[in-house]
């Protein structure tokens, strides 16, 4: 495959506003590192994320997608993160059954006291989707600049 | 089975229905079409069953319910499944409904009958486990088995959930392959799968058949009637929103669906949108416990419950193909 050197994905990540998204802040006033592509959307917990959502992401340009909530049992909620759990999981087996690459995809549980954890996953995260390449199978070409 | 039409009349009849919801022949005999008859004759000159009953009459107890009166209805096997979620989803009222179990032995698919050689085809009468099947060049007969409907082929139940009445035998679950398919897709590369899905999927022309159809696609508000969202317009559509309808789609009726299979049946490019459906009922299956939407009242879907040892997402990357 053509690697294009000047070639940077672009990330969605959803983070929950009680835990995900306080660790982002942690991990920003702790100066750790995360690539500039991951763009943060906040949502008032991980349950709120519509499986449209995440396709209208690929569609407008994400190249990967990571959903970021409360460890399991510490949902602010309550049970928020139990329901998003198990409709993440059928989405996510759904696109693979589609062909389309599961590594774009996927779920981590950050709590606010996880800076370093939030860093650690998005570096990881971009680093994968890197490797893989640009979002070819789910690309609205319309959406393309 | 015999005597459905006979039922019809009687019910409506003797005073138990106001009405009866039952099917009657569209443009050819073969397109069935659901139908409501409000009176004797009209049930006498175009009721119809046979064969090609396929219609799942359960979605329009929905409105025909709150028309006042009772309705009567015919529910085959697979269509009470269907009938007992709409029950649960609080959709249709129960007590302005008089529910006719029929029992089925499957019904048959027209294009599989021209397959098998038989052109210009004027008629199908059954004859036992074969079919007579009249044609402009004279009369053929045919196994039923070898043309059932694709989901007939694979029936996973006899059992009728719910009714007033029967006619014919009460049946069984059944243990069917009907996860075949969905596993000799999964055992593919996920290249393969993704050639697989865009020969299908491009093929879609946007025309809403399997919404229309499906019982568990019974929102007041849908989401692809929203004008903005662009995918209800197939000339300016591309392959994401294809796979967009589709898959959304399949999510908003996982752990409803209760896999009646008219989806396929009415699409009029052959996509087999079964599939989908079959691969999140599977996924619950063997993620969340076996689950059969519409088997009983009280049951709680998968997807509004869950509990504190359920797998995590990774559990999708880590089952067959390549590893992240």
């Amino acid at each position: 495959m053509q690697v294009n050197e000047s070639w940077k994905p672009t990330i969605v990540a959803f983070c929950c506003n009680w835990c995900s998204y306080a660790g982002a802040d942690l991990s920003g006033t702790n100066r750790l590192n995360y690539p500039a592509n991951v763009k943060i959307i906040r949502i008032p917990c991980s349950c709120r994320l519509n499986p449209m959502f995440i396709l209208r992401a690929f569609q407008r340009g994400a190249d990967g997608v990571i959903l970021c909530g409360c460890h399991p049992g510490d949902c602010h909620y309550t049970t928020g993160n139990y329901y998003a759990r198990r409709r993440m999981t059928l989405l996510f087996s759904m696109l693979d059954f589609l062909g389309i690459e599961k590594e774009r995809t996927r779920v981590e549980w950050v709590s606010a006291a996880e800076g370093a954890k939030f860093a650690a996953t998005m570096n990881d995260f971009v680093a994968t989707i890197t490797k893989l390449g640009e979002n070819r199978r789910l690309e609205d070409l319309r959406c393309k600049e | 089975m015999q005597g459905v039409k006979e039922k019809a009349l009687a019910l409506l009849q003797s005073g138990t229905v106001d009405r009866v919801l039952g099917w009657k022949a569209g443009e050819f005999f073969y397109d069935l079409t659901p139908a409501v008859f409000t009176t004797a004759e009209e049930i006498e000159n175009d009721f119809v069953w046979s064969a090609f009953s396929a219609a799942n009459l359960s979605k329009y107890l929905i409105q025909e319910s709150r028309k006042g009166g009772k309705v009567g209805v015919f529910l085959k096997p697979c269509d009470s499944y269907s009938f007992v979620q709409l029950l649960k989803e609080h959709r249709i009222l129960r007590d302005h409904v008089y529910v006719v179990g029929v029992q089925c032995d499957g019904m048959c698919d027209i294009d599989k009958i021209r397959a098998a050689g038989c052109k210009g085809v004027t008629a199908v009468t059954e004859d036992g486990d074969r079919l007579r099947v009249t044609t402009l060049t004279g009369e053929k007969t045919v196994n039923k088995q070898d043309v059932l409907l694709g989901r007939c082929t694979v029936c996973k139940s006899k059992k009728i959930v719910e009714f007033d009445e029967l006619l014919g035998e009460q049946g069984e679950e059944l243990t069917s392959a009907r996860f075949d398919e969905v596993a000799k897709l999964e055992a593919m590369t996920p290249e393969e799968r993704y050639a697989f899905w865009r020969g299908e999927l491009s093929r879609c022309i946007r025309c809403n058949a399997c919404r229309n159809v499906c019982p568990a696609c019974s929102c007041e508000k849908c989401v692809f009637d929203n004008h903005d969202l662009g995918t209800d317009n197939k000339a300016a559509a591309d392959s994401f929103e294809e796979d967009f309808f589709h898959i959304i789609r399949a999510f908003h009726v996982a752990a409803r669906c209760t896999d009646c299979g008219e989806c396929s049946r009415v699409c009029p490019q052959h996509i087999p949108l079964h599939l989908l459906n079959r691969k999140f009922i599977k996924d619950i299956n063997e993620l969340y416990g076996v689950y059969q939407a519409g088997a009983d009242m009280d049951t709680k879907p998968p997807l509004m419950n869950f509990t504190k040892d359920d797998c995590e997402p990774s559990v999708v990357y880590e089952r067959g193909g390549a590893k992240a």
